[in-house]
């Protein structure tokens, strides 16, 4: 592991001797526990180091743009207004890093430990995180080694420009791409069938004379002719099928120059390397605070810390009234899912069982709440999570409820309690919180290089404000007129933008509904289904 | 070296910063918080924190929000997603960036295509000054440089294989010893003095003052910028004219009549006392509403302008306010008076909106 000389290896960054005490005790204590991360190296930070590693999402070394500046200059002000202060952060890398806050009292920074650990041991187990690369420091230097050349060789403006216009289209990108290899199959069998003449007759059963017509009934042979000549005319289109992840698609076909090529290409390997911990917000923090929570109160804190951390503990899981903090619903949840599992609340009696009264007193002593939380830390994301376990007990345990704007007082007032309209609701913000789905459906638009976006409606509008911009962006790097077919209000919209200017019309109906329905397809086919 | 980074990336956020406040300076320019400060003073600018545009969800008003706690349908719920969802909105976060009255006075520069202030006129002054060059194996011990000296000794010692690292222990000897060395050196200076006089008469209402003492901070921030011997004078005057300090004249509030030749008289009384015209680059300023006492009174202040400031000074600037009172005719006299003369600049200046280009009148010849 290569670090940049005496910054965070060296003699001044040993922790101070209590705190190595409390490292060790807390790490034996975790692994106890069953928690299973990698090595894990806190590193104490002024507060001025924080900011900073904060403003570079917690790599020191990366390539150099005006947004980290911004946000270390946003930092600075607002922990001089004393209206925040970060008490801890650590990245997804082998060995991972945690930054401690020294001026921190011995008790936060024991917390910050149980805590940091929790997090480790979810990036290290929870699938979603297999496929991101955990040499990142190493490469997030390299990213930065190859942007100064390129910024050398280019001028810096050119290439922050550039770099600028990636950065507007990064969230573009293929959440599940790394999980499923969507191009290897078709890659091969264009490969194959390309040169020759499409085969289009469709393999009959073996059957005697007197069978072949019931066997091979010849509205089935039709059939599968029809299907084969259009997948043969879907095989020559590019992308063959809706392509979710548009950056991969402007790399691969985008008349790029070798330097604008790569440049994409590092920006497409950070927010991929990012995406996960978007996915998986509410549990990543949930499992922390889950295991710190336990870890403090049960076996570290001495009877003199407890109101220090009992007051920096309420703030993390303070809940604004009327407000839901997705912390403390993740950390709730898994308690939940704790308590269910261990006193055998699941399956099939448990679903049947309609007495209120049996239900509160149900326990089986099935004790496989810890096995539960464990493996639930390691398949779901945000999505599937609150999908699979937000029950109506717990709805009610929490009262959670949905609000709506009074249409009279302009008032926000509360809605309904009812189970399955909060839950609607609560994975609606989830999904809305990310990025809309969009797939590049053809690169060839027009038969003149024009690309065209169809985006999978899903209730929501999308901010057209932005969108023109973004538009504009995507048409300056695929340099040619960029379309995207939404609805705006219910109507089907196409907006257009040819690198100058904006317009907007109205898709034709067959682009829409083939669009749609293939859209439909690939999406059907990618797991987990969502982007939180 | 990563703290080096954050720096230069900060440093680009503010060359941004600094092209959006310069597009926008109209609008900060009649801003009162400036007026006072000067040079390296810090000047706030809440600026718009720079959004990437990206796809996302607009605000579905109809989508409804999630809350957690007590209450009845129907009850008042607190703002929706205050917590949660802050941040999905670009550019509603406003960012202090600070400047100094300099690099705004930088961009002021850059923003009215000011030419640079070349001295003309006046042999560049000349001053003799020691600065601390060298090292040198002698000195008093006053001058003594204590890390060179430490290093030095640290050297001797690491050479002589007295060095243990556990134990280090460095004791300086004589030969040790370094020492500051200065030199004399000629220092060119180029002198300026700015005369700014301002009616303070009954005629000139509170608005008219303020888009004075904008102006005057402006061309001032400017000035300052340009020449390093810079010296300021501040003269009121209503019917009668008394010099100021900085601060009464940027916060004086008189009234009275108006005889503009007083303050000329004092200005070239000034002049004649402390700054002779071989070393000083010398810029009179006035500013008024331009209603004087008397026909009479015009006529004394051009013969002064003619005979005692004009050749003395770089450039004589007169600038108008507009006011609701008064005739407003001493502009015409001037400019009657000095139709030919190139080193007379007179301006007018209609409202708050007016202050740039009236700077640009003033400052645009760069004499």
């Amino acid at each position: 592991m290569s670090l940049p000389p005496n910054r965070f290896v060296g003699e001044t960054r040993d922790l101070p001797p209590a705190l190595e005490e409390a490292r060790l005790e807390i790490t034996a204590l975790a692994k106890g526990y069953g928690l299973d991360f990698f090595d894990t190296v806190f590193v104490m930070c002024t507060w001025e180091e924080i900011n900073m590693l904060a403003a570079y999402e917690g790599f020191p070394v990366r390539y150099p743009h005006w947004r980290w500046g911004m946000e270390y200059l946003r930092m600075q002000k607002s922990y001089e207004y004393g209206l925040h202060k970060i008490y801890e952060m650590v990245i997804n890398t082998n060995p991972s890093y945690a930054y401690l806050l020294d001026n921190n009292l011995p008790v936060d920074q024991k917390l910050v430990m149980a805590h940091v650990l929790g997090h480790v041991d979810f990036f290290k187990n929870n699938l979603w995180f297999s496929s991101t690369n955990r040499k990142m420091l190493d490469e997030m230097a390299n990213h930065a080694a190859r942007m100064r050349r390129h910024m050398d060789k280019y001028g810096e403006s050119t290439v922050e420009k550039f770099v600028d216009l990636c950065l507007s289209l990064d969230n573009l990108i293929d959440p599940f791409a790394s999980h499923i290899n969507r191009h290897k199959q078709s890659a091969q069998q264009s490969m194959l069938t390309q040169p020759q003449e499409p085969d289009l007759s469709a393999p009959k059963i073996k059957a005697n004379d007197y069978m072949d017509r019931h066997i091979n009934p010849p509205e089935f042979i039709e059939a599968q002719r029809d299907k084969r000549l259009s997948d043969e005319l879907r095989m020559q289109r590019v992308p063959e099928r809706p392509e979710r992840d548009v950056l991969g698609f402007l790399l691969q076909h985008a008349d790029l120059r070798h330097w604008q090529r790569d440049v994409l290409g590092m920006i497409r390997e950070e927010a991929l390397y990012f995406a996960p911990q978007g996915q998986t917000k509410i549990m990543n923090e949930g499992w922390a605070t889950f295991w710190h929570t336990r870890m403090m109160t049960r076996d570290i804190l001495s009877d003199g810390e407890v109101v220090d951390y009992c007051d920096h503990h309420s703030g993390t899981v303070l809940q604004q009234p009327g407000q839901l903090n997705p912390y403390k619903m993740g950390v709730e949840l898994f308690r939940h899912i704790e308590q269910r599992w261990d006193r055998g609340q699941f399956g099939r009696d448990w679903l049947d069982c309609e007495s209120e009264d049996e239900r509160r007193r149900w326990d089986t002593g099935a004790g496989l709440g810890k096995d539960k939380v464990f493996s639930v830390r390691q398949t779901h994301n945000d999505v599937t999570f609150l999908d699979t376990f937000l029950t109506a007990d717990f709805c009610r345990e929490q009262g959670f409820f949905t609000t709506k704007k009074d249409s009279r007082t302009g008032k926000w007032i509360i809605d309904s309690r009812e189970f399955a309209a909060v839950k609607k609701q609560l994975l609606s913000h989830l999904a809305s919180r990310g990025t809309p789905r969009v797939y590049v459906v053809d690169g060839n638009h027009n038969r003149r290089a024009e690309l065209r976006l169809h985006h999978r409606h899903d209730g929501l509008d999308i901010q057209l404000e932005w969108a023109e911009q973004v538009l504009g962006n995507l048409a300056r790097v695929w340099s040619r007129p960029v379309h995207l077919e939404t609805l705006v209000d219910g109507e089907p919209v196409l907006l257009s933008h040819d690198g100058s200017k904006l317009s907007r019309g109205v898709p034709s109906e067959d682009a829409i509904d083939a669009a749609a329905e293939a859209a439909a397809k690939t999406a059907g086919q990618s797991a987990g289904g969502g982007s939180p | 070296m990563a703290m080096l980074n954050i720096d230069q990336d900060s440093q680009r956020f503010r060359d941004i910063v600094k092209g959006r406040v310069r597009r926008e300076l109209r609008r900060f320019m009649s801003s009162k918080e400036l007026i006072g400060k000067q040079g390296k003073e810090l000047v706030s600018i809440p600026v718009h924190e720079i959004g990437i545009p990206k796809l996302r969800y607009g605000k579905n008003e109809k989508q409804g929000g999630i809350g957690q706690g007590d209450g009845q349908p129907g009850d008042e719920s607190g703002q929706p997603g205050k917590g949660q969802k802050a941040g999905d909105q670009p550019a509603d976060h406003l960012l202090e960036v600070e400047f100094t009255v300099d690099e705004l006075a930088e961009l002021l520069g850059e923003e009215l295509e000011l030419p640079g202030i070349e001295p003309k006129g006046r042999q560049e002054s000349k001053s003799k000054r020691a600065r601390y060059k060298g090292i040198s194996l002698k000195g008093p011990e006053s001058l003594r440089h204590g890390r060179r000296t430490f290093k030095q000794a640290l050297k001797r010692n690491i050479a002589a294989g007295g060095y243990n690292p556990n134990r280090p222990r460095i004791i300086p000897i004589r030969e040790d010893r370094r020492y500051r060395h200065f030199e004399m050196e000629d220092e060119p200076r180029s002198a300026c003095v700015v005369l700014y006089m301002m009616d303070v008469s009954g005629s000139m209402g509170q608005a008219q003052k303020e888009i004075v003492r904008s102006e005057v901070f402006w061309i001032d921030a400017w000035l300052r910028h340009h020449y390093e011997g810079f010296e300021a004078r501040f003269l009121i005057h209503d019917a009668a004219a008394r010099e100021v300090d900085r601060d009464t004249f940027f916060r004086t509030r008189e009234s009275g009549g108006t005889l503009i030749s007083s303050a000329y008289t004092l200005c070239q009384q000034i002049i004649e006392r402390d700054y002779p015209v071989s070393e000083w680059n010398i810029y009179p300023f006035h500013f008024s509403d331009g209603d004087n006492a008397s026909s009479k009174d015009n006529e004394l202040c051009t013969k002064i302008v003619r005979e005692s400031l004009l050749p003395v000074s770089n450039q004589f600037s007169y600038a108008q306010v507009d006011s609701p009172y008064g005739s407003g005719r001493f502009l015409k006299v001037l400019k009657e008076e000095f139709s030919d003369e190139e080193a007379v600049v007179i301006s007018r200046v209609a409202d708050r909106d007016a202050i740039m280009d009236s700077i640009k009148e003033l400052l645009g010849k760069g004499r």
